[in-house]
């Protein structure tokens, strides 16, 4: 059974700025990241959809101890976004100053763009990621 | 299925960096539960054995099978298991199974690890990988960073403000450093006996809200059980302790999780699995070695084994009610906090605890007087892997 949407696939979408999910034919839940089986009901019968990479911030962090080879990115802010599908997604939020990244985020919507991740030795090639902003 | 009984357990202390390997850290650790046990390596039939990272902190691979010819259990069956924090609590699960099956009368289980030799960022770069490597990693996810946005969402869900939060999540620190400041087998051992609340607040922010000492350490160590079945077990010991409940179950990445967050729903069934074949409930446990990797996972954790209600187990900390004494007594060991965490022994430092607490055997001021029935909890990267097990005094 082929694999719907591969990471390759998510991956070189999301450097052109497209968020891809999959859109369940059963039960209509969205999926993303893409999985082989429906997030909700583990259909595998989904279709590649594309979202529009809006929401709102659900929680936040700002990280100042980086991973070996990450050290230049420090201080940067991680956040969860549920994106108005419904579904949560992981990425950075860029564009405010770390002194800014308070409890007042929470539910502020922010849109999307993306940064690549080039790769180290453990992570078989370079991964992009959805980057944030605060919509104004 | 027959009872299954721990027989004699073991472990070394645990520690910042050292020199010890993997193999050797265990050896003495099993030699001990060995010695306990009143038994030889020969009398060992299989060895499940805990280790996350040996690969990388050692470019040891396959532990297992040099861990058991290094103490003379020739050519029995070895396995790895690995869950990151939970892989002890895991190793010592499936060992369980295959005494209570009646395939094996007599193993050796728990773990071995050597995260403090690592160093702190090759340690937070392999930690990162208990998180999604497609999907979680590119956005610079670390092990702390976890947990610090579930610190926040507990924060915003239980209406709780966060500087208060911060507040009660330090005298969950403050706790634990009391217990494994009189521990011996602690990694804090000596230290941090009367940590004021400021000194936890004002520490270094690792991710925010998390500090300092909202973080256990990273820890080398290692920790060997010894199960029999409860008829060779009456043999072996006067005071053998039943495992009576196990549970374990996993997760995908945290976006995953969305309808559940801060909850951890893994945690929520295994600890249900448990507590129905034990047929007991939260109210009957004495006493619990919770995973504590953040004062916040404190929280969650007494919380989803249900010791307190949800959003309620920040002010239970603040009242007493989760110290010896209380409602519950949590970690008098220290926990991961103080004792230590080095990921793949975890598990069986847990039980080496609760076999020690039930026994009366240890320190006094950290015994729990009169305990008879203890718990041991871990989890693994995002909450992806929980992992259980309920013990009760066999005497």
């Amino acid at each position: 059974m082929e694999y719907k949407l591969t990471f390759k696939e998510y991956n070189e979408a999301l450097k052109e700025n497209k968020l891809l999910g999959l859109k369940c034919k059963e039960c209509g839940a969205i999926t993303v990241p893409p999985k082989m089986a429906c997030r909700k009901c583990s259909s595998p019968d989904m279709e590649i959809v594309e979202l529009t990479g809006k929401g709102k911030i659900q929680t936040f962090t700002i990280v100042n101890v980086a991973a070996e080879g990450r050290e230049s990115e420090v201080p940067y802010t991680i956040v969860m976004v549920e994106l108005d599908e419904g579904t949560w997604i992981m990425g950075n939020l860029i564009d405010i100053d770390p002194s800014e990244a308070t409890m007042e985020l929470i539910d502020k919507r922010v849109s999307m763009g993306h940064e690549v991740f080039p790769g180290d030795k453990y992570s078989a090639g370079d991964a992009a990621r959805p980057v944030f902003s605060l919509e104004t | 299925m027959r009872k299954v009984a721990v027989v004699g357990v073991g472990e070394t202390k645990f520690s910042g960096p050292q020199d010890k390997t993997e193999v050797e850290l265990f050896a003495e650790a099993a030699m001990d539960a060995l010695n306990e046990s009143n038994l030889k390596p020969k009398d060992i039939q299989a060895l499940f054995l805990g280790n996350v990272l040996g690969d990388f902190a050692e470019g040891q691979g396959m532990v297992q099978a040099f861990a058991a010819e290094n103490i003379g259990c020739f050519n029995i069956p070895a396995s790895r298991y690995e869950g990151a924090c939970a892989s002890a609590s895991m190793a010592i699960r499936d060992a369980f199974m295959w005494v209570a099956s009646g395939f094996y009368d007599i193993v050796l289980a728990g773990g071995t690890e050597r995260a403090a030799t690592m160093g702190t960022p090759l340690a937070t770069r392999t930690f990162a990988m208990f998180s999604d490597s497609r999907y979680e990693y590119p956005s610079g996810i670390t092990f702390p960073a976890v947990f610090a946005m579930l610190a926040h969402l507990y924060s915003k869900k239980y209406g709780i403000p966060l500087e208060k939060l911060r507040q009660q999540m330090a005298t969950v620190s403050i706790q634990s450093y009391k217990h494994g400041s009189s521990n011996p087998k602690a990694h804090f051992y000596g230290k941090y006996g009367d940590l004021p609340v400021d000194k936890v607040l004002t520490s270094f922010m690792v991710s925010s809200p998390l500090t300092l000492h909202d973080c256990c350490p990273f820890s080398d160590g290692a920790s060997a059980v010894i199960l029999a079945s409860e008829e060779t077990a009456k043999k072996l010991t006067s005071k053998p302790v039943y495992i009576v409940g196990i549970g374990q179950s996993s997760s995908g990445p945290l976006a995953n999780q969305q309808e559940y967050l801060p909850r951890l729903r893994a945690r929520e069934i295994a600890a249900k699995q448990s507590y129905d074949m034990a047929g007991l409930t939260p109210k009957d446990i004495d006493v619990c070695e919770l995973h504590d990797c953040f004062s916040i996972a404190s929280l969650i954790a007494a919380e989803g084994l249900g010791f307190f209600e949800f959003g309620k187990a920040a002010e239970a900390w603040e009242k007493g009610e989760a110290d010896i004494g209380g409602k519950i007594a949590i970690n008098p060991s220290g926990g991961l906090k103080s004792k230590g965490h080095p990921i793949g022994a975890t598990g069986g430092g847990q039980v080496y605890e609760i076999v020690k607490q039930l026994r009366g055997e240890v320190e006094s001021g950290r015994q729990v007087e009169g305990a008879r029935i203890g718990m041991t909890d871990t989890l693994g990267g995002d909450g992806g892997t929980l992992c259980n097990l309920i013990l009760q005094r066999g005497w």
